[in-house]
């Protein structure tokens, strides 16, 4: 009891926190939050099997996906405060109110009776029972529900795929297009070299060589330039290869 | 342990989920507070269970679980396929049913 | 009334008296201008062989005895809806054979006249469609053995006499004319029909037979409301005031219409629907009472009218409503009239038809010209026009005689039996038609010519000339129908044997006196148009003639008291439809569509407004259960 008592502040404060949130990561981590708690509540329940479910699947795969859609849509993007439908906020928060009032006295006012508890359904163990169940009376929903997951799936991949509007280049096309662009741009043909090579050191942080000796510029990240991360090391370069010249 | 806490947790996070459905513009987090929502029915369940004495409750909610799952496979996938077209995640943007 | 006897014999081609005509005049209607080089002549001999056939039933009737003189035949059942019972049957009794003889026999000289006075019409065939369709709706008329048969034939000669004014379509006045004439039948026509429905609600029935068996039971009101409908009905067909003022407006038409269904014919279907109901007119002396006014009214009503009148045709027609005013006065006399109500229609026909032809071919001698005014001097260039006009000009004063000496003096008489003014007014009638008949002649015939330019008056060709003849012959011997009292006991079995009054004075001094007002009234009118010259332009006349002339303001009248006050009430009901309940729908069209324009608002269209109305419907399901499990 002491556990819920530790857990039920923190789980509606972080369910206060996810509705509020300015950013979107952050309603997916404070979500995150709620559903460790309520896996803790399981474990603390006799219902050992679905607190592993719940971290398994629901944290670590279904919010994951979460967030991994909210990055490709945009992490960085975050919702304006400003409400545009008039009296929406008064409404949903009156209608709220209204709504957790009335189910909590309603939750209040039932009799319960005695709680029988889980130890003679776990006898065997929680898993057995729930497999024992899952397979005598529940083996339709069961079968079912296995068809929903794997629609589910097909229709994700529908649902992304991109159809191609044009033919999709073939190597010969490929290849002319370098051509034209070397001869049009002067943009280099043949791969362009990794970091490092041509250079006395084997590292990410060592920009390719031209074979004239020049830097390739496309060999360092854009990410660097921009950061200022950068440091111009071409006079002791070209000072390491004439060590004569030094004197 | 007395069950009407839990029950009672369970509707508040319940409310909590429906506010924010109803609040939020970006698509993703409407759903995550659906999401909210399913889970505060699994803990009724739970509870439920363990106060009848059988394993009926978790195995129903272990179906709310997998059905979450599907679903929200499905709807992102939906989302990120409009995303593409429109460019935008508001869930406000679908309003041609305007008068 | 007598038993009704079986049709077998000759009898039993009873229908085909009416179905000949008919059929002729669908075939002609229907034929189309192939018809149009033969389809006059079919037109024409159709009502001769249904006068043949006529005069052979008549004569195999008079060779029965007298109680087995009424012969019926029920061609089908027409109407069969619970009680309400109808057959279409027919009964041949003495009196529908007179008028069988009368409608087919004058009828048919009249459609031989045709061929020759609508030569010239390029309409001719549907002419003769439309007079076929007379003939067979007038034949019904007086062939049915109930009330609503007689309603049929009754409103099909009101059809076929709007379609006949108004035959010339080119003439704006005889559209209007028809559509007069139509619209005052009706107000007739509701009478009669309210009286058939009276008589079904009361006796079950509309067979004459039904209603003479209980006519003796039902309540005074009913018999004289009966009595009353009934003579509207008469009045509206008959041209009786005061439904009078379509007649002379119906002169519009070709003169063989005229002559037949507004001389002859059909103006006569009313006093024919007084004699053969006699059984309820015996009943209520208030009805019989009422239809004695309206018949002397009439008579000086259309003699006064007659007199001013320079039209040809308007002057014979306001002879006609006076003549018919005289045969409902012998009609409202009661048996005693009956007879000679009968009597008197036959000779009219005679000799009406006889002058409405002569003045069609006056007319047709004098390029269409009515007025009077422009006439003069015909009497070498017309001969056999002149004699034959004036044989019927002799037989309607009442030259002894003639015909009409003996009709209009027996009618005169029975007026005298009955009421002394009534008879003294019969009698001034009698000379005022002596007067205008006389001004007639001597303005047509008689003195300076008064011709307009280019008018060259010819003979008729033999075709229009013969039948002239024919019925100047019957005006002049049609009087020895009385031979005997032979009409009298003739239609004894229908009308009741006749009763005699007791006159004032001896019968031959009656006569001496009316053959007096007679030569009075010839007299007169030698005086101011025989010795005098007419005028071309009508004078101003006195007030009297100028009242005359506008039909003693019989249209003002009814254009005052009918026509205005209806037009003020459809303008209001109009406006009142327009504002009133044109408004009140609209009004919650646009309560509707206005409500309808605020409450869409509430469609925005974004998803969360829609979830919050989830909720919402949630928060009310759950307060709900609460308050039901706690209550």
């Amino acid at each position: 009891m002491i556990v819920f008592w530790i857990l039920a502040p923190i789980m509606v404060a972080a369910a206060l926190g996810m509705v509020f949130a300015r950013k979107a990561v952050h309603a997916a981590l404070l979500l995150a939050v709620v559903m460790m708690s309520l896996a803790v509540l399981y474990a603390a329940q006799d219902a050992p099997f679905l607190f592993v479910v719940q971290i398994i699947v629901y944290t670590g795969a279904i919010l994951m996906l979460f967030l991994f859609v909210l990055m490709l849509v945009g992490v960085d993007s975050s919702d304006s405060i400003v409400e545009t439908i008039k009296g929406q906020r008064l409404a949903a928060t009156g209608f709220g109110i209204l709504f957790g009032v009335t189910v909590a006295i309603g939750v209040a006012q039932t009799t319960v009776g005695a709680v029988v508890g889980l130890d003679e359904a776990n006898a065997d163990g929680n898993v057995p029972g729930i497999a024992v169940l899952l397979f005598s009376k529940y083996i339709f929903a069961f079968e079912m529900t296995s068809a929903l997951l794997i629609t589910a799936a097909l229709g994700a991949m529908v649902l992304a795929h991109r159809e191609r509007l044009s033919p999709k280049p073939t190597q010969r096309d490929l290849a002319e297009r370098r051509m034209r662009d070397w001869a049009d741009q002067g943009k280099p043909l043949g791969p362009l070299p990794t970091p490092g090579v041509y250079a006395r050191h084997n590292a990410v942080d060592t920009p390719a060589l031209l074979p004239d000796g020049s830097i390739a510029p496309t060999s360092v990240s854009r990410v660097l330039q921009v950061r200022g991360n950068m440091r111009d090391v071409s006079k002791e370069l070209t000072a390491l290869d004439e060590p004569d010249k030094e004197s | 342990m007395d069950p009407t806490p839990f029950l009672t947790l369970s509707a508040l996070l319940f409310t909590i989920g429906a506010v924010g459905v109803l609040v939020r513009r970006n698509a993703i987090v409407v759903f995550m507070c659906v999401e909210l929502m399913l889970n505060a029915t699994n803990l009724a369940f739970v509870t439920f269970s363990r106060v009848h004495g059988n394993l009926d409750g978790q195995i129903a909610a272990f179906f709310v679980m997998v059905v979450a799952a599907a679903e929200v496979v499905v709807g992102l996938a939906i989302i990120v396929a409009i995303f593409r077209t429109r460019r935008s995640a508001s869930v406000d943007d679908a309003s041609l049913l305007k008068y | 009334m007598a038993e009704v006897a079986s049709a077998d014999g000759v009898f039993a081609l009873l229908w085909l008296l009416i179905a000949l005509p008919l059929a002729s005049s669908a075939v002609l209607l229907l034929g189309g201008r192939r018809l149009d080089s033969w389809g006059h002549l079919l037109g024409a001999v159709t009502p001769l062989v249904s006068f043949a056939l006529g005069l052979v039933m008549f004569v195999t009737l008079l060779g029965r005895d007298e109680e087995e003189r009424a012969i019926g035949q029920n061609l089908y059942t027409w109407i069969e809806a619970g009680n309400f019972h109808v057959d279409m049957g027919l009964l041949y009794d003495p009196l529908s054979a007179l008028f069988v003889l009368l409608i087919t026999g004058v009828g048919g000289i009249i459609h031989v006249y045709s061929i020759g006075y609508m030569a010239h019409d390029e309409r001719r065939r549907r002419f003769f469609g439309y007079l076929n369709l007379f003939v067979a709706a007038m034949l019904l008329l007086v062939l049915a053995d109930n009330y609503l048969a007689l309603f049929v034939g009754w409103e099909g000669v009101g059809l076929a006499s709007y379609l006949l004014i108004g035959f010339w379509l080119h003439k704006n006045s005889a559209a209007v004319a028809a559509k007069k004439a139509f619209i005052v039948n009706r107000v007739g026509d509701f009478g009669l029909a309210v009286g058939i429905m009276l008589m079904f609600a009361t006796f079950g029935t509309m067979s004459f037979s039904g209603v003479a068996a209980g006519i003796g039971d039902a309540s005074t009101g009913t018999q004289t409301a009966l009595g009353l409908l009934l003579l509207l009905g008469a009045c509206g067909k008959s041209a009786q005031v005061p439904l009078q003022s379509w007649l002379l407006d119906a002169m519009e038409g070709p003169t063989p219409v005229s002559a037949l269904i507004h001389a002859a014919t059909m103006v006569t279907a009313g006093v024919y629907l007084i004699v053969r109901s006699g059984f309820i007119y015996e009943t209520t002396d208030t009805a019989s009472t009422a239809v004695v006014v309206v018949g002397i009214v009439t008579v000086l009503f259309g003699a006064i009218i007659g007199c001013a009148k320079d039209d040809i045709k308007k002057a014979l027609a306001g002879s006609t409503m006076s003549q018919i005013g005289y045969m409902m006065l012998a009609a409202g006399l009661g048996p005693a009239g009956y007879a000679f109500a009968i009597f008197h229609l036959l000779t009219h026909g005679f000799f009406k038809a006889d002058l409405f032809l002569g003045a069609g071919s006056v007319m047709h001698a004098m390029n269409d010209e009515v007025d009077m005014r422009r006439y003069g001097g015909l009497r070498k260039y017309l001969p056999i026009t002149f004699a034959t006009f004036g044989v019927g000009y002799l037989a309607i004063i009442g030259f002894p005689g003639l015909a009409g000496f003996w009709s209009k003096d027996k009618i005169i008489e029975t007026a005298f039996a009955d009421n002394t003014i009534v008879g003294l007014a019969a009698m001034l009638g009698a000379g005022i038609t002596a007067f205008y008949m006389t001004r007639v002649m001597l303005m047509t015939w008689e003195g300076e010519k008064r011709w307009a330019e280019g008018t060259d008056p010819h003979e008729s060709p033999k075709v229009m000339t013969v039948p002239l003849m024919i019925l100047a012959a019957l005006s002049a011997f049609g009087g020895l129908l009385l031979a005997g009292d032979w009409i009298v006991t003739f239609l004894e079995p229908v009308v009741g044997p006749e009763e005699h009054h007791e006159l004032p004075m001896p019968a031959v001094l009656l006569t001496l006196l009316v053959l007096l007002t007679v030569a009075c009234g010839v007299g007169i009118s030698w005086m101011m148009y025989g010795t005098r010259p007419v005028p071309v332009e009508a004078p101003r006349g006195s007030v009297l003639t100028r009242a005359a002339r506008a039909d003693l303001y019989g249209d003002a009248f009814n254009e005052a008291v009918f026509m205005r006050p209806g037009q003020y009430l459809t303008r209001s009901l109009v406006y009142f439809d327009n504002r009133g309940i044109d408004g009140m729908v609209n009004g919650v069209a646009a309560m509707i569509g206005g409500s309808s324009g605020r409450i869409r608002r509430f469609q925005t269209g974004f998803v969360r407004s829609y979830a919050l109305a989830v909720l919402g419907g949630a928060v009310v399901v759950v307060l709900s259960i609460l308050a039901v499990s706690l209550a």
